[in-house]
Formats: structure tokens, sequence, C-alpha cells
């Protein structure tokens, strides 16, 4: 089936738009990067369609990669429901940010490096998707890793866009090493890496170690998906451009760590422990990232903290063992929050760079077709129904509630949070007065296109693709209790928080300052995002610093090692010092010194000879030569 | 009367060695210190034919002719460098030829 041309594609676009994409013009760029997702996109159906039903899944294996001993690990890829539902959203709203991109990176500098980062992501997020083992996944991992920072830092020469390149790829790397420690721990326990082989002789282990294993997944799960306490990279990135914050920090390469849980499903199964903590993560993640997203002003930033807060649903799916609801999860959210910030970057756009929501208003009319996109990507995260929002956070809130009823209470606050603060934004962008400075003017129809295909996928793609149906073979469904009052009471939430923001910011618009002048510490408290990046930098990262610089490097590295090191070459010049006096240049004392050499040398000849009958006599002082 | 005592030879040979290591050190003149080389190895020469004497062996004269013909070898080469530094220097004072100093 060639399931390697999937990932090949783009991996083929990045060679050729990295190395020769710079005397290409733009529409040869564009032709190579977006030609080589569709190309992607294409091969995936055709895959799907020719392989059926998919109830078994396909795999196929190309080269061995490690051997050692009783350890083989090839490097394979296989394709079975999950798989197809992943590749589907990674390739079809990758190509959507990809045409995006046309339109919104035209005035930037580095086009042609935008799209190859473009490309690399989706090669190595297809690697991870279609990965067999732990090891192959692991490399599609560090990838998108990898390809995050390079397109966060994206404007590499402003510091506050490295510094959050930074930040990801380190805070990344702390998930990582809880992945690898997973790994090393599946290769001691399984003795293998394989999906197939680790996931069929689950039974045969203890509980204790499968929990170590499940609880290292879920650190890597963290890490790179922006849970508590590792999301601090995730508000940060949106220091790159727009499309990077869709692609990656919505759509893929955050849902990697809930693909990742729902793979190990088996695992998890028999770790009750660690699912509850999932859960419990998930859940407080949500939460917590729902009352930041109140308070914040930068557009973007609010839907960074959506992000965060929807992951937190997703793995609170998964926790409460709806897997599937998960997942279904990750499939609305990647069509409605790819389209909010792509909409967001439709109106930054728009505004030639203005980010900040107290400086727009009344922007309804002048740029319709983001409005009614966003409206509906809004209405959607909302959890109104019939569309896409309603049916997946329903899922997850009805196994919530199934498994323990306060997880379904504080989900359904957290929706109505999550109504309130993303139209919060949606009034104080599109409605009332134009606050700013600038001439808003639409955005050419290569962004609007995928916006409108984005709105109609957030519309209809709840009802449309029945996620949890299509992987029931994968994840047992749940029997439906056919109880219509938590569904109502969520969706009440919902409508309330979005009557609520209207209230604040459309009727009374002198409301909300008036709150948040009582309640003044409250407010102060969220708007800074309740001072963690301030803590971390005191508790951790001051300590390391100072640390690093006071001990080990004025301490050890200068003043004990260079210090024997140039101690040596002191000592060596101190002896030279000393033995230059030799060369006085003085022919006199040259003679002294040969004379003086000469008697030594004949006294020893002596000694070694015929001094020794007078060593050897018993009174002698020079006894102690006779040898 | 029996012959001069060996001691006799040996102590004369001492001394001269002694005063020609005392010239070597102590006088200015590059071609005094030549020629208190010379007188030390005169002095071993001495030396050499004494204990030749001594035993009636014929070992100490030839070790005796090696001697000469270092001598007179390194003589020749010695004065060639006198020649030499004392057309770049202009004097034979030995402590004045220190540009080797430190």
């Amino acid at each position: 089936m060639q399931l390697w041309l999937i990932p090949v594609f783009p991996l083929a676009g990045f060679l050729l738009n990295g190395i020769l994409g710079r005397r290409f013009s733009k529409p040869v760029v564009n032709t190579i990067a977006i030609g080589s997702v569709l190309l992607s996109f294409a091969w995936v159906l055709k895959t799907l369609a020719a392989l059926g039903d998919l109830n078994v899944a396909h795999t196929e294996q190309y080269f061995t990669w490690i051997q050692s001993g009783n350890l083989n690990v090839g490097f394979d890829f296989t394709v079975d429901r999950l798989t197809a539902v992943m590749l589907l959203v990674v390739t079809g709203v990758g190509s959507l940010i990809h045409i995006y991109s046309i339109g919104y990176m035209a005035h930037e500098g580095g086009y042609y490096r935008f799209f190859a980062y473009l490309n690399l992501f989706m090669f190595f997020m297809l690697t991870l998707v279609l990965a067999a083992n732990y090891l192959v996944m692991f490399v599609g991992w560090e990838g998108v890793g990898l390809c995050s920072y390079l397109l966060i830092g994206f404007y590499f020469d402003k510091k506050f866009a490295t510094d959050a390149g930074n930040k990801a790829f380190i805070v990344n790397r702390i998930g990582d090493f809880g992945f690898s420690l997973a790994m090393f721990l599946i290769v001691v326990n399984f003795g293998s890496l394989d999906f197939g082989v680790v996931f069929s002789s689950v039974a045969g282990h203890s509980e204790g170690a499968l929990t170590a294993i499940a609880f290292l997944l879920l650190l890597g799960a963290c890490g790179k998906s922006a849970q508590l306490p590792l999301y601090v990279w995730l508000p940060d990135a949106m220091a790159g451009p727009t499309p990077v914050s869709a692609l990656i920090h919505a759509a893929t390469m955050v849902t990697a760590g809930v693909y990742m849980i729902a793979r190990s499903s088996a695992i998890y199964m028999r770790a009750p422990a660690a699912m509850e903590a999932v859960a419990i993560i998930g859940l407080a993640t949500a939460f917590f990232a729902a009352t930041i997203g109140l308070a914040q002003n930068d557009i973007k930033k609010v839907f960074a903290y959506s992000t965060v807060s929807q992951l937190g649903y997703m793995f609170l799916g998964a926790g409460v063992g709806a897997f599937s609801a998960g997942i279904y999860h990750l499939v609305t959210h990647a069509f409605f929050k790819a389209l909010l910030f792509l909409g967001s970057g439709s109106v930054i756009h728009a505004l030639s760079g203005e980010q900040d929501l107290r400086n727009m208003g009344g922007l309804r009319k002048k740029i319709p077709w983001t409005f009614w996109t966003m409206l509906c990507a809004a209405v959607a995260i909302s959890g109104v129904p019939p569309f896409a929002g309603f049916y997946s956070k329903d899922a997850i809130l009805a196994a919530a509630d199934r498994h323990a009823p306060w997880m379904y209470w504080v989900g359904v606050i957290t929706a109505g949070m999550t109504a309130f603060y993303v139209f919060r934004a949606i009034f104080l962008a599109f409605y009332g007065q134009y606050r700013g400075k600038g001439h808003p003017h639409e955005s050419p129809f290569v962004m609007i296109g995928p916006l409108a295909v984005l709105a109609a996928l957030s519309l209809a793609g709840g009802k449309l693709f029945n996620v949890p149906e299509f992987l029931a073979p994968l994840f047992p469904l749940a029997g439906e209790t056919g109880d219509i009052g938590p569904v109502l009471v969520s969706v009440a939430f919902g409508l309330g928080g979005i009557a609520l923001a209207w209230l604040f910011y459309v009727a009374r618009p002198g409301l909300p300052d008036q709150i948040a002048a009582s309640f003044g510490g409250l407010y102060r408290l969220i708007y800074n995002k309740y001072f963690v990046d301030e803590i971390c930098d005191a508790v951790i990262v001051n300590p390391v610093v100072s640390g690093s610089r006071e001990v080990l490097w004025k301490g050890v590295d200068a003043a004990v090692i260079d210090g024997a090191v140039n101690g040596i070459g002191n000592r060596a010049r101190g002896i030279g010092g000393v033995l230059k006096l030799l060369q006085s240049g003085n022919i006199r004392s040259y003679a002294a010194w040969v004379l003086l050499g000469s008697v030594v040398l004949l006294f020893v000849m002596g000694v070694m000879g015929g001094l020794r009958r007078i060593c050897s006599t018993s009174y002698s002082p020079f006894r102690w030569l006779a040898s | 009367m029996p012959g001069v005592p060996l001691s006799w030879y040996l102590m004369l040979s001492a001394v001269l060695f002694a005063l020609g290591i005392a010239g070597f050190l102590l006088r200015r003149n590059i071609i005094t210190v030549f020629m208190s080389i010379e007188l030390m190895l005169n002095a071993v020469n001495l030396t050499f034919i004494a204990f030749a004497y001594q035993w009636k062996q014929v070992d100490g004269h030839i070790f005796s002719f090696f001697v000469m013909v270092v001598a007179a070898a390194e003589a020749a080469v010695g004065l060639a460098i006198i020649l030499t530094v004392f057309k770049n220097r202009e004097t034979l004072n030995i402590d004045d030829i220190s540009s080797m100093k430190n």
C-alpha cells in the first residue's frame, strides 16, 4: 500500500523548498509546499479507500532499525481506525492551513523557509501517527517538537520569539524525558517496543509495572499536550506566525499526547491509578486554563488558553475510559480551534498586526467573512447543538458523569467559562465601535477559502463524522443511559456563558471594568496567569542559572579546571625562570659549570667503580652507597 | 740511587692540572684561558706517561698520542673562533662578550 509515501511527500517538499527554495519564485514555492501536502492527503484517501473497513490493522515493515540482543525494533508503519482518523485530521486540516498561509505570509520575509518548516512538521507528525512502535513514534514526537521550536522562533530577530521557542522546546524535553523512561520500562518489562506485542501481552504484567509505565507516558503527554504543570510553553508559543499556532498548537502537535494515550489504552485500562491521574490532570488543566482565558486581552492568548483547556477535556475523556470521546473532541477541536486561530489571523492581517482586543471593535461590517466564519467556530466550541463541539464535548461530559459526578460538574462549569471567553473575544472584536487606528480590510480569497471550509466542518462535522461509532471496534462504546438531564444542563451552561458575555460586552460595556475593580485582587491574579511563569522563574530557573554561574562556571570551571591547567603552565614558567639563570651569557660561569659537571661525573664513575671497597668497610660513612 | 718516585710525577701532574683549572676559571684573556686548557691536557699526558713507565706498558703512550692529536685539533678550531670573535667584538676580554645574557 506504500504507506511510506504519506510522510515522504511533505519530506520531499521540505527538501526541495529548504535547499533550493531561496532561488524559487513564490508561485513555485507554493506549488511545491501545497502540492506535497495535497498529494499526501490524496494518498491518505486512496489508502483508506483501498483498505476497506480496517477492522484489522494493516502494517508495513520497512527495515530493521535496532537489533541488539533480544530487542528488535523495526521501522514499521501501521494503519488502523484510530490512525485513519488522525491521518485525515492531520492531512486535511494541514492542507487547509497550508493554503491559508499563502495569503497570510505573503508579505513576510523567509517565505520559502516557512513552508519548508511546515512541510517538515507534516513529515514528522505523519510519522508519529503512522508509527507501529514506540520508538518510531518517538522519532515523530521529537521531530514535531523540533519543528515547533523552529516555527515559534520563526521571527528569529525578535528576542521574545526565540525565547518562546526555547521555552517550548525545553519544557517539551521534560515530557520527552518521561516518554524515554517509559520506553525503557517497556523494553525491560515486555522485551519489545512494538504496539502489537506490547498491547497483546499486558495481561501478564503486574499492575505496579503498568502503572509506572502509564505515569511516565502521562508525563510525556503532559509536556507535548500542554497540561498542568507543563503547559507554560503554549501561551508563549503565540509568538510564532498565526498559521503555526493553528496547525501545531491547535490541531495537530498538541494532540499527539492524546493520541499516544489513546493508542496506549491497553496499558491504561490496567492501571486505574494512572487513568485517574489522567482524568484529574485533564480536568484541573481545563478549569485552570479557562479561568486564565477569561481576562486575557491578546486575541491569540485567549485562544491559546482555550486550547490548553480543551486539551484538558480530551485528557478527561481518556482518563474516564472514554478514549473515543477524547479522540472525537480532538477531531472537532481541530476544526473549530484551527478556524478560531486562522480567523484571528485574518483579523490581525486586516488590522495590519494589531492583536489587542481593546483596540478592536465593530469589525462585523468591515470584515464580514471573517466574522461569520469565526461565529461558526464560536458556537461550535461553546457546545451549542447541533454543531460539532456539542457532540464531542457532550460525549466526554456524559462519560465523566458516569465515572464521577463531581467531574461532570466541574466540566460543565468550565464549558460555561469556555463559551464566555470565546464570545467575549468575538464581541470585543466584532461588535461595538472600532477603537483602533487602522484601516480594516477583508482578507484575500486564499485566506477566506479555508476559513469557509473549516466553518462548514465546525457546523456539520460533529454529525457527519461520528467518530465514536467509527472507533467502536477499538474502544467499545459504553451504553447510552438515555438520560437527557446532563445534556440539557451542559447546553444551558453554554448558552448562559454566551448570554453573560453578551451582557458584559455588548449590552453593558462598563460592567466588566466595575467587576474587575471590585474583585481587584482576584482579577489581577487571573490576568497575570496566576504568576506561574514568575514562580517558575524564581523557584526553578533562577536557582539553576545562578547555581550554574556561581558554582559550576566560576567555581569549578574557572577556578579548579582552568586553575589546574594554567597552574601547570605557570609552574613550568617558574621552573624555566630558574633554569634561565644558567644561560647567563657569561663565559666564566659556563666554564665553572663545565668544571663542576666533570667533577660530579668523575665522582660517580669512581663510586660505581673503585670506591666500592671504601664503602664496604664497616666504619665507612659511605656504607649506604654500597650496592 | 732509585729512580724518581711515581708519587712525585703524580703530584707534579696534579699541581699542573690545578694551575690549569685556576687559569681556566680566573683569567680574563681568552688566549690565556686556552693556554690553561693546553696546560691541563699536558698535565694529563704526564700522568699517562708516568704510569706507562711504572708498569712497563705501552698503553699510556698510545693514549698520550691521542690526547696530543685532540689538543692540536682543538687548538686550531679554538684559535679560529677567537680570531672571529676578535674581528666582531674588538676585544679579548671574556667578560665583555656576554651578549647572550638573559
